[in-house]
């Protein structure tokens, strides 16, 4: 086996140096019963070659985002990422190195961590930021979590324009957590009124910008609100690089931004791994989760980097800690930072404009269809539009004819005949005159057959 | 070009540094965390490079706000639609051209250490080798360019590679069912536990205390907490194993259950694993097994006939998924059939000759009821094909080959090493991962921590310290299966040469001293704490900008 150094000789060597007769003598632990005489019941090894052929089996029965026009958003979004990037995460020092418990030797995990920390609370407009999450949906849940620690207060009032999957894991984790979550019904225009859902026992109000839907609008009277009744605003992002055209959620009030950040530097990998950001004000940050990275000196005297606050976490404060996160996402955020140092500021906000025209375009292109109407006001790369048929059947009518038409809010947001004629819709950078044509057309002959 | 400089360590950090190094030698609760003595290096040099090591300056220092390494068209003048609430103020985010950002990174890299450069021993992590064929499939565009929510006719292989990945996981382990949305070990642990959790809640019975060793890792009592449970602790044996008779003591009706770690952190086969199971059963609880050391025991032995009823599996750990600097991971939590039915959504399942993927709760059938989801989407999807691409490698008889070289590497260092080293639970085999405590080091002056240091300048990155914390100054080492005997004996005399100067002599320097060779020396975690610095910042004057 290609990757197992040891030699028959070598393991005969080595069990007698440890003075036993056989392997199984060091098996002596478990259950003389229990132990497997057998191999367990799945094909033997195989070639590079062999493998490869196996997993390109697979892989071909899917339909690869880019070989098709592709507006599939609700989450994920498909952007182009630069070559350095991945070309960079592969380096061997990076990719197969682990969480930076010896600083002497991994300054080079560390530097970028606190570069990423400070790129991330930058954008978001925060103070502090941590060195990744899982994921935003995960982020999300933490960042109520800590609100509740931070107000001691158990309720959460959710927008009805927050991601329904993220809406989904906060009350999984408040059902079995004891804690009470507030939805709101789902907000395609952005209309809903949240402050008369906020009272003395709220902990937080989550909104999404943009919204699941599409939706932009000012978070300010939100927080005001929720300030007023000392509860917190958490901001969730799940197309990061909106806030390159957009306010940011830290100047208008937010508390903690809990964010995707797989738009940057990371691609669809059918949901993961993606790259969580979580950012908040530097007077929570002892409540917050996860990792961080700071700045210090060595002995020399030397600028270096060290994991730091770690009393918040699992392993020096166990059942005390703040949360349970020890594995994050440090090769996303790797991803995400070096993207973002490609883009700077000036690459970002000009990606964001690409973003933002190409969907006013395809707004104006979808709009221009009979009975089909984009009831998204203002929005960032993303909009919904309501169609005069049943959305999951055109999206699977559209997918058969090569185009990936974006989500039906059906999909995420079961049994609301409401919704059913809805679908989001996004179109980033990578789509083309041509691929909107295709959309446009593909709508418009399912919608006429 | 350097745009900053560096200041040196004050009077007062000295100080600091003494006072806790005095602190050091009686702490068995966490690692020190100042530097010890600070000698100077030798060469110093105009740039502060050393040779192939380079100083590096932050990207906040050398970037430029107006620069892009990315050439985009202009956008095409549009109305914006933006509710009028376009960013005024800049933002703070430096660029680089693109040469200028390989090379940043590229001199970043070269400050870690790593798996593909050496000896990676870090207890209870395994460190194996990450097979770039894994890299290569998980990049296929079939699988790394799908979207999660694409139409479920258009992304069957992805799911099929999802059953085929649970298929692999059920055998291996014995078990009834796999969730595999969890995003990493500790992830894995809250879905075990939720579902413990739901079950308890479907019979109606109210517990509210989990068991836990203290030889556990703290991502165990660490969610149990999370999710309400007062956690109890359970004593282990002189032999570090825990004793059935101890949970029986222990289980009284408000247990949900208990979080057993097999192989334990102390890296041993609890010998009454199956025993505890049923004393755990037969009390109305449940078994959560952490199966972060799985890596032991894959065609030995099936948790699902130790009587488990809920063990997450760390693909990065077992099946070599990389562990990227800290993550991501993957922790697929595999359930018996006692909990099978509470499985979080999303799952696949069988639709006629298709797939499709079980999103919410309400459309779950045959009597699942699932506890809720953990995760937008469906989990690690690049994981689970690497994970796949790792296991049809190996094949059956690869996986079983794997685990007995790995026990059999741990057990090799552990003979090798016991006349010079102690351990803590006296000479019996372990299985992937041996332990060491620092009692060999009593009255040497010389620290676990030292002894880790001094290890760096070696070429070895150390193995984990202070952890578990039920041994004192705990050393950990986990060599894994792909090591060379060569490189193993390599090891093991390094670290006997180690342990003479450690315990001989008087000259503590090399140990006291470590890291010298490092692209730095000891770091300062006290003040990092202390002044929390954790983004930059820009310069309050003049002179330290450009
Ligand atoms: C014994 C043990 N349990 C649980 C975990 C948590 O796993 P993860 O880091 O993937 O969340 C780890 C690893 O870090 C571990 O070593």
């Amino acid at each position: 086996m290609r990757y197992l150094p040891l030699t028959d000789d070598d393991r005969r060597q080595m069990l007698a140096k440890i003075g036993v007769a056989g392997i199984d003598d060091l098996f002596v632990a478990v259950p003389r019963d229990k132990l497997m005489h057998e191999l367990p019941a799945l094909p033997r090894t195989m070639s590079e070659l062999e493998v490869e052929r196996e997993m390109a089996k697979l892989a071909g029965l899917n339909t690869a985002a880019g070989a098709v026009p592709f507006f599939v958003g609700a989450g994920a979004y498909r952007h182009h990422v630069p070559a350095t990037v991945d070309h960079l995460i592969q380096r061997s020092e990076f990719l197969t190195s682990y969480t930076p418990y010896q600083p002497e030797i991994t300054q080079g995990t560390l530097q970028y961590l606190f570069e990423f920390q400070t790129q991330v609370a930058n954008l978001t407009g925060m103070d502090v930021a941590n060195a990744s999450m899982y994921d935003g949906s995960t982020a999300a849940a933490e960042a109520v979590l800590m609100a509740h620690r931070i107000t001691r207060r158990k309720k959460a009032v959710l927008s009805g324009g927050l991601h329904p999957q993220y809406g989904d894991v906060i009350r999984t984790l408040a059902h079995h957590g004891g804690s009470a979550v507030d939805t709101l019904p789902p907000d395609p225009t952005g209309a809903e009124d949240i402050a008369p859902r906020i009272d003395g026992e709220t902990s937080c109000v989550v909104v999404q910008y943009p919204g699941f839907f599409g939706t932009v609008r000012d978070l300010e009277p939100i927080a005001q609100a929720a300030h007023a009744k000392g509860a917190l605003l958490v901001v969730v992002v799940t197309e990061i690089i909106a806030l390159g055209l957009l306010k940011s959620p830290g100047e208008m009030g937010a508390d903690i931004v809990a964010a995707e950040g797989q738009s940057i530097g990371n691609g669809l990998n059918f949901g993961g791994p993606y790259v969580g950001l979580f950012a908040t004000r530097d007077k929570y940050v002892r409540q917050m989760p996860g990792r961080l990275a700071g700045e210090t000196v060595d002995a020399e005297g030397r600028r270096g980097f060290v994991l730091t606050l770690s009393t918040r976490e699992q392993h020096i404060r166990r059942e005390k800690a703040t949360s349970n996160i020890c594995t994050n996402s440090g090769l996303c955020a790797l991803a995400f930072t070096i993207h973002m140092t490609l883009l700077g500021e000036a690459g970002l906000r000009r990606l964001a404009e690409i973003n933002h025209a190409n969907a006013c375009e395809l707004a104006d292109r979808l709009g221009r269809l009979k009975n089909v109407e984009v009831i998204t006001p203002a929005f960032f790369n993303e909009f919904t539009v309501r169609i005069p048929a049943n959305a999951a059947e055109v999206v699977e009518k559209l997918a058969r004819n090569g185009v990936l038409a974006g989500v039906p809010v059906s999909r995420v947001i079961p049994g609301t005949p409401e919704c059913s004629d809805l679908m989001v819709v996004a179109s980033t950078e990578i789509n083309t005159d041509d691929d909107r044509a295709a959309f446009e057309k593909a709508l418009a002959t399912a919608l006429e057959s | 070009m350097i745009g900053w400089r560096m200041r040196s360590a004050t009077a007062s950090d000295a100080t600091i540094f003494e006072k806790r190094a005095s602190q050091m030698a009686m702490n068995t609760q966490g690692r020190p965390t100042a530097p010890g003595s600070a000698g100077r290096s030798e060469a110093s040099t105009f740039t502060g490079n050393r040779g192939l090591d380079h100083e590096e300056a932050l990207i906040f220092e050398i970037g430029r706000a107006d620069t892009t390494g990315v050439d985009l068209p202009q956008p095409r003048q549009v109305k914006s639609r933006l509710a009028g609430l376009e960013r005024r103020q800049p933002i703070g985010l430096p660029g680089l051209t693109e040469p200028e950002t390989m090379r940043h990174y590229v001199r970043l890299s070269r400050k870690n250490y790593a798996i593909d450069s050496g000896l990676y021993p870090l207890g209870s992590c395994t460190m194996k080798h990450n097979p770039r064929l894994n890299e290569k499939m998980a990049r296929l565009a079939g699988f790394g360019d799908i979207h999660p929510l694409a139409p479920q006719s258009t992304v069957q292989g992805a799911l099929a590679l999802m059953q085929a990945l649970s298929g692999y996981l059920l055998e291996l382990t014995g078990m009834q069912s796999v969730a595999l949305s969890p995003k990493a070990g500790a992830h894995g642990e809250l879905c075990g536990m939720l579902a413990i959790k739901a079950a308890h809640d479907a019979k109606g019975s109210k517990r509210n205390i989990v068991l836990v060793p203290d030889s556990a890792h703290g991502t165990n009592p660490a969610t149990a907490a999370f999710m309400g449970y007062h956690v109890k602790s359970i004593p282990a044996r002189d032999d570090g194993t825990v004793a059935a008779e101890a949970v029986k003591a222990a289980l009284t009706p408000d247990v949900a259950a208990i979080m057993l770690t097999n192989p334990n952190t102390c890296g041993l086969f609890e010998p009454e694993v199956a025993e505890i199971a049923r004393v755990v059963h037969e009390a109305g609880a449940y078994f959560y097994c952490d199966g972060a050391n799985f890596n032991a025991i894959v065609g030995k032995v099936r948790p699902g006939d130790l009587g488990v009823d809920a063990m997450h599996i760390n693909l990065h750990k077992t099946f070599s998924t990389p562990h990227g600097g800290g993550g991501p991971g993957s922790g697929p939590v595999v359930l018996s059939k006692a909990l099978a039915p509470f499985a979080p959504v999303p799952f696949v399942a069988r639709d006629g000759e298709a797939y499709k993927l079980v999103e919410h709760e309400s459309e779950a059938r045959n009597g699942m009821q699932p506890l809720g989801r953990l995760t937008a989407f469906h989990g690690q999807m690049g994981m689970f094909v690497r994970a796949l691409a790792y296991m049809l490698s190996h094949g059956s008889d690869g996986m079983r080959q794997a685990s007995e070289d790995a026990v059999l590497a741990a057990n090799y260092v552990r003979a090798s090493l016991r006349d010079v080293m102690s351990q803590p639970f006296g000479d019996q085999p372990c299985m992937h991962e041996v332990l060491f405590d620092d009692a060999w080091l009593k009255d040497s002056g010389v620290t676990t921590l030292d002894f880790a240091k001094a290890m760096i300048d070696e070429g070895y990155h150390p193995m984990t310290m202070y952890f578990p914390l039920v041994v004192h100054g705990a050393m950990l080492i986990e060599p894994t299966e792909s090591e060379s005997k060569q490189s193993l004996d390599l090891f093991i005399a390094t670290l006997r040469d180690l342990a003479k100067d450690a315990t001989t002599g008087n000259d503590k320097s090399r140990f006291k001293e470590a890291p010298r060779l490092a692209p730095r020396r000891r770091l300062d975690e006290t003040r990092a704490a202390r002044e929390p610095r954790l983004r930059w910042r820009p310069p309050a004057r003049p002179e330290a900008a450009e």
